[in-house]
């Protein structure tokens, strides 16, 4: 039986298993129909009414309307799915990351120019490193 | 016969195509990024390369979650570029080479490989931000690509090893292929960079330079990494780095070195690049 309890050992990181892509297989697929000009159109004049086009779950909608990135994917989002929704409002990767992590958008900029979060103390909780 | 005459490992960062498309490119956050591809523009221009096999990862562009290929090899003519959610690239469509990359196809599957043939794909900027590194801006690309697109969007990606065995296997194909084309292998993504949740923005400057070290002196190092350890210390998206092992499979045992460049920051990701050339076999 395959066992991915491992990953829940990495803070701060969700890893996009089967699982997860099953349960957020509608979100997904609704971030990719932004790839159309004509539906990023539709979706922005009417967010909550595009959104009710797709069979998502209420709290999925619901994130996406917050834009709430962390919740979109503890509930099955994948980051590169997302993309498409930042791209939509045309924020960058590196801002979109940055909503992400607690940090303001210059916060996180200046810790990218400084190298970068460090892996010290993030590679594992229960072996503390 | 075709033959494999040097290999290329580079990051695919999007915003590095974005720089690029929007003339920020000599702005003192980008330029020292590009300045670490002026010898390979250079030297590949004297190269000529007939075709790349250009070894990346689609993000969520040609592949929704409907079909996830674990390795895709692209055999049409041409391969638009995709839309990503700002519109397409303003680069030149890429040019296929079907013929070659059918006769891969075959010879891979027939070889163990299983992988799954498409006949008609969207590339997205994990495939063309390399291509531009190597060429800049150019109305058409001087080279024709063969895409293998490798699944690292939905865990788990295959492993190092196998992505090593592939190239492997990618060498013995290309070898066997009678027009006598000059063929470069490139293996793109990476190196350590995490785009999600609160660990985002992660970079291990050690990882990487110890990984770049090895893609020359000790590849076999490389192949024992398991997802585990990239998810660690190399950041979630960091596991993009098992594509750099199918071209480091493709060239053999004993290579050369003849450029590397490592930078920190591009937008999320530390960029890495290598230019390989395989010691030829003794006679």
């Amino acid at each position: 039986m395959v066992d991915n309890s491992e990953f829940d050992d990495i803070p701060g990181t969700t890893v996009f298993t089967a699982e997860r892509s099953h349960e957020g297989f509608h979100l997904n697929q609704f971030c990719m129909s932004l790839m159309k000009p004509q539906n990023r159109e539709r979706f922005k004049v009417n967010e909550r009414a595009y959104l009710d086009e797709w069979p998502m779950t209420e709290a999925q909608k619901q994130a996406v309307l917050d834009r709430d990135y962390n919740a979109m994917m503890a509930l099955g989002g994948n980051v590169y799915f997302l993309a498409k929704i930042f791209a939509t409002d045309g924020i960058s990767f590196q801002t979109a990351a940055a909503s992400m992590t607690g940090m303001t958008v210059d916060e996180y900029a200046a810790m990218m120019l400084a190298g970068g979060r460090s892996p010290e103390g993030v590679r594992s909780i229960k072996e503390g490193r | 016969m075709a033959q494999i005459t040097a290999g290329i490992t580079t990051s695919h960062v999007p915003a590095i195509g974005a720089a690029l498309d929007q003339g920020k490119d000599g702005t003192d956050y980008w330029a020292p990024v590009f300045a670490g591809y002026d010898w390979t523009k250079e030297w590949i221009a004297r190269e000529k390369p007939d075709v790349v096999v250009l070894v990346y990862n689609d993000h969520a562009s040609a592949f929704s979650l409907e079909i996830i290929p674990t390795f895709a090899i692209g055999c049409a003519d041409e391969f638009p570029i995709a839309d990503e959610g700002f519109g397409p690239r303003p680069v030149p469509t890429v040019l296929g080479h079907p013929g070659l990359a059918c006769h891969l196809a075959q010879s891979l599957i027939l070889d163990e490989f299983d992988m799954t043939v498409i006949n008609k794909m969207d590339v997205d900027h994990g495939l063309t931000v390399p291509l531009s590194l190597m060429f800049a801006q150019p109305l058409e690309w001087p080279v024709k690509v063969v895409p293998i697109a490798v699944n690292v969007v939905q865990y788990p990606p295959p492993t190092g090893e196998r992505c090593y065995k592939l190239g492997q296997a990618l060498r013995r194909a290309i070898e066997s292929y009678d027009e006598g084309l000059n063929v470069q292998v490139w293996g793109t993504g990476g190196m350590s960079h995490q785009l999600q949740g609160p660990r985002a923005g992660l970079i291990n400057q050690k990882f990487d330079n110890a990984f770049l070290d090895d893609m020359t002196a000790n590849p076999d190092a490389l192949r024992a990494i398991t997802h585990l350890e990239y998810l660690r210390e190399a950041g979630s998206e960091g596991i993009e780095l098992v594509m750099w092992l199918v071209m480091r499979g493709a060239l053999g045992d004993a290579v050369q070195e003849l450029h590397r460049f490592y930078h920190v920051p591009a937008s999320n990701t530390a960029v890495g690049h290598l230019v390989l050339k395989p010691t030829p076999k003794e006679q």
